[in-house]
């Protein structure tokens, strides 16, 4: 059964009247493990493509509308979908890191749980 | 693409890792409790995957290719191995140095 500290009311597997259902609250905890794994891999991948791909930065030009994804004099709203993306930087290199980076991340992976389940079987 | 990594898969820690029992979260509710283990059995392991790809990204990964070719894949899978032997290697030794009378705990007392 579904009896736990949180209280008698619920258990009811989701019929009415329960406070807290674990099973929601799981599936809650879940999706935020996941959001977090993403901004982790989010995080650490523009890291290392920025290095890879972006020299001495330049600066912005003259023309200020080539850094700024609106790409209409001073307007910041994104451009209407279908429009490529107006940004100073080198888009095929980023590209190509981040795929990279998503092979890398999987050989990593792999290797890290092969050597866990070889770890165990000598145990 | 989809990212093969921890979930869905029961993970377990290398060696003599220290793992932190989970008694006392999810309260009385087994499941819970369960699932409270397993769940942190995934984010370590998750979370030894990102450091281990950023450092092994800096020694094997020149220049992004159109492909991970089989020289850097080899790259990568010898460095999981090494980080993971020089992750043991320094828990084991820790230990011994703790062991034995001398150095370690009395020089980090002073």
């Amino acid at each position: 059964g579904m009896e736990s500290g949180f209280g008698s009311d619920f258990g009811s597997g989701g019929g009415g009247g329960g406070k807290l259902d674990p099973g929601l609250i799981m599936e809650q905890v879940k999706v935020q493990i996941a959001v977090a794994n993403a901004q982790e891999l989010l995080q650490r991948m523009t890291d290392k493509c920025f290095r890879k791909c972006i020299g001495k930065p330049g600066g912005a030009l003259d023309n200020s509308e080539q850094v700024r994804t609106g790409g209409r004099s001073g307007d910041p709203r994104p451009p209407s979908s279908g429009q490529p993306l107006r940004l100073c930087v080198p888009q095929k290199c980023i590209a190509m890191c981040m795929d990279r980076y998503m092979d890398s991340w999987n050989t990593v992976s792999r290797a890290y749980n092969s050597r866990l389940q070889r770890e165990r079987a000598n145990m | 693409r989809s990212r093969r990594g921890g979930t869905g898969r029961d993970r377990g820690d290398t060696g003599s890792a220290m793992d932190a029992p989970s008694a006392g979260l999810g309260g009385a509710d087994p499941q819970l409790q369960r699932f409270i283990e397993v769940e942190t059995q995934k984010q370590r392991f998750q979370q030894l995957v990102h450091q281990m790809t950023e450092l092994c990204w800096e020694k094997c990964m020149d220049k992004p290719g159109p492909k991970l070719d089989s020289r850097a894949e080899t790259c990568f899978v010898n460095c999981v191995e090494r980080f993971i032997d020089t992750s043991q290697f320094i828990l084991n030794r820790l230990e011994q140095t703790q062991k034995s009378k001398s150095a370690f705990s009395e020089s980090l007392s002073d």
